[in-house]
């Protein structure tokens, strides 16, 4: 087993894999995600209270749920880095945290919009999204950090620290934020509802969360191969993998 | 006994190699100097030796009995007094008497200025307080960077017969330094140029 | 002055005892509790600090009594942590600069350990100085007395988790020039949950209600906070020695 996660740590062999990777897995999110929004955007019905303008939660939830499981990921990758002293492990840790924050900040601003037409107003603080904000400036502080340090190899290394304490706070973030909210909130209106959802309007939603995690994938596997390229810039298996095969 | 060995040790820094495969025996009774120009990496593979910088230090480094290392900055609270400093040392593992540590003033000139607080002293008479360190450690390696800077010719006669004291009792000692050898044949040379990458 | 000549080394009188960890410690919390008595601004600058800030809502808020006295709570806790912030960011400053945390790196004790030593010293004059010193700002904001006891230990345990993830930052930045304001983008979102827990238990203390649960969970973090943060602390400074 540990030659396997030997080979992992390869450079060589992780660009190899990963081209292949990305040369499927490209066109299948491609494909998951126009499906998902077609369906989602066009086929599903509309929503008996909020009519149509539900439909941006098929951006709005798969970015939610990706972007903390990306943190997660992140996180995941930095105890790989720290405990085994794995380079590749840093580099998925540095490829990752731009693609979440990113996704964050997509959901941020689709919850904003779905906010408008269903409670009136572009922000309001309620738990999940004030947890969202939060998210954000916890990724926000990772790519932070990890600019501010001018020895790379000691920015992994704080950025693994980082992520990981961020990790153990995160749930308790979520639980304060949620009984913050509880205790604060106005009687008269309820923000988050939970009505059951209707099997049609689930499947797509389902299909949009699998698309996200494909596109995540896609999008840190590019990165990693980006960074790869540049920090192996002068040596010879990277000119034969890009110029030969 | 073999106090250090350094096995194939390659340096980084960030992505930058600065030394590979340097090779280091230390035993009882060992005097080293690290030679080279500046910038080659002298105080880096000292510290890495010393287990001070890890990340980006490749190859077998095993060490024997405990380490005194003396770096560029003293290590002094300005606000305390020499005396304070001493007692509360931050890498100090012995129980010293305050006599111990006056005795130690003493001997590197400084008697009589125990309680002033560092603050009011001279750059040279703050180099003496850690140099103070010397004369109360009982660890049997010392790592010294660059420590015969800043002292006039009286200090450095005494840095010498206290390193020749040390290595005569069994202990060792690695230091860097610009100027060529004083202590002729009981040191010998690491010369780091012949390990720049 | 001369530099001793005839006995230049002789063996130390005293028996040569080692240190134990607890005495490592203990030594480094007297160090740094030497230093803050030796320069009593680094404790009261951040008290100062905390009084001029709280005085700063009154004047943006409006002096209505009934209504910053409904606001106390929040201001008074977050006041508390923009005071945590402010000294988080020179925790191991002077250390990093002098070459003691290099040192403390090369002594033969956990650094983890050693470190905590300073956290002590700097928890105990300035968490535990401004939990016993913040009725005067609270009633000054008009909270009402029955909820001081609440409030003092609320900041007591409180500041201990603030204390503790501010060394963190602290320790991640050290190395960086200008490490200030990462210190609190690093730090801020982590401090969320303190400030919810301690702004509803004092919230709950003026209605009289349940304050056990909050200021169980204040201590909670606490614990947790003493329990796992050293080691992120310690893993830290030793990446910032790196840098």
């Amino acid at each position: 087993m540990w030659t396997i996660i030997h080979k992992m740590g390869s450079p060589p062999w992780f660009f190899r894999i990963s081209g292949v990777l990305v040369r499927w897995l490209l066109p299948i999110t491609v494909m998951l995600l126009v499906c998902g929004a077609l369906w989602g955007l066009l086929v599903a019905p509309p929503d008996f209270r909020q009519g149509n303008s539900y439909r941006i939660i098929y951006i709005h939830v798969p970015s939610a749920v990706v972007a903390l499981a990306g943190y997660y990921v992140m996180a995941f990758a930095g105890a790989v880095s720290l405990i085994w002293r794995i380079k590749m492990a840093d580099v998925t840790m540095r490829a990752a945290a731009p693609v979440g924050a990113v996704l964050t900040a997509i959901a941020l601003v689709t919850g904003a919009i779905w906010g408008k037409p269903t409670w009136g107003t572009w922000w309001v603080w309620d738990a999940r999204i004030t947890s969202m904000l939060i998210l954000l400036f916890l990724y926000l502080g990772v790519v932070a950090l990890f600019e501010a340090y001018e020895n790379k190899t000691a920015a992994a290394r704080a950025c693994a620290v980082l992520s990981l304490v961020g990790t153990v706070n995160i749930p308790i973030i979520y639980k304060s934020v949620d009984w913050w909210y509880s205790l604060h909130q106005p009687a008269s209106i309820k923000f988050t509802g939970e009505s059951a959802i209707d099997a049609s309007m689930l499947y797509p939603l389902l299909l949009m969360i699998v698309a996200f995690y494909c596109l995540f994938a896609v999008a840190v596997l590019l990165n990693m191969r980006a960074e790869l390229t540049w920090q192996h810039r002068e040596s010879g298996w990277l000119r034969q993998i890009v110029s030969g095969a | 006994m073999q106090l250090l060995a350094a096995n194939q040790v390659a340096i980084e820094r960030g992505e930058r190699r600065l030394l590979a495969g340097v090779d280091l025996s230390v035993s009882s009774g060992d005097i080293w100097q690290l030679v080279g120009a500046n910038g080659v990496g002298k105080t880096s593979l000292l510290r890495a030796v010393g287990g001070l910088a890890r990340l980006g230090v490749a190859g077998e480094i095993t060490r024997h009995g405990t380490m005194l290392y003396l770096g560029h900055h003293a290590a002094l609270k300005r606000n305390l007094s020499a005396l304070d400093n001493l007692r509360f040392h931050p890498a100090c593992d012995v129980i010293c008497s305050d006599e111990d540590i006056i005795s130690a003033l003493a001997a590197v000139a400084l008697a009589g200025y125990e309680d002033r607080p560092i603050g009011a002293l001279s750059a040279g008479q703050q180099r003496r307080v850690a140099l103070a360190r010397l004369v109360l450690s009982s660890a049997s390696l010392w790592l010294l960077d660059e420590p015969f800077t800043a002292l006039d010719v009286d200090g450095c006669a005494w840095l010498e017969e206290r390193i020749k004291q040390h290595v005569a009792a069994e202990g060792a000692v690695i230091f860097t330094s610009h100027q060529p050898s004083r202590f002729g044949e009981l040191q010998q040379n690491l010369d780091l140029a012949a390990y720049v990458v | 002055m001369s530099y001793s000549k005839t006995s230049i080394w002789q063996p130390m009188s005293s028996e040569v005892a080692s240190l134990s960890i607890w005495g490592a410690f203990a030594r480094q919390f007297m160090r740094h509790c030497k230093s803050l008595v030796g320069s009593p601004a680094d404790a009261i600058n951040p008290l100062l600090f905390f009084f001029m800030v709280v005085t700063l809502f009154p004047l943006g808020l409006g002096p209505d009594p009934q209504r910053l006295a409904g606001m106390a709570p929040g201001i008074l806790w977050v006041v508390a942590l923009l005071s945590s912030l402010m000294v988080s960011a020179k925790l191991f400053a002077s250390d990093y600069e002098d070459g003691s945390l290099e040192q403390l790196a090369m002594a033969p004790y956990p650094l983890a350990v050693l470190v905590m030593g300073e956290v002590a010293a700097h928890w105990i004059a300035t968490g535990v100085l401004l939990a016993l010193v913040s009725p005067v700002f609270a009633t000054m904001l008009g909270l009402s007395s029955a909820a001081l006891p609440t409030l003092v230990a609320s900041l007591m345990l409180g500041t201990l988790s603030l204390t503790l993830i501010g060394a963190v930052g602290s320790a991640l930045t050290v190395s960086i020039r200008r490490g200030g304001l990462l210190l609190s983008l690093l730090i801020i979102p982590l401090n969320v949950p303190v400030l919810i827990f301690g702004t509803t238990a004092v919230s709950e203390a003026v209605i009289d209600g349940n304050t056990v649960s909050w200021l169980a969970l204040l201590g909670g973090l606490a614990l947790g906070s003493l329990a796992l943060l050293p080691l992120a602390i310690g893993a830290a400074l030793r990446v910032s020695l790196d840098n």
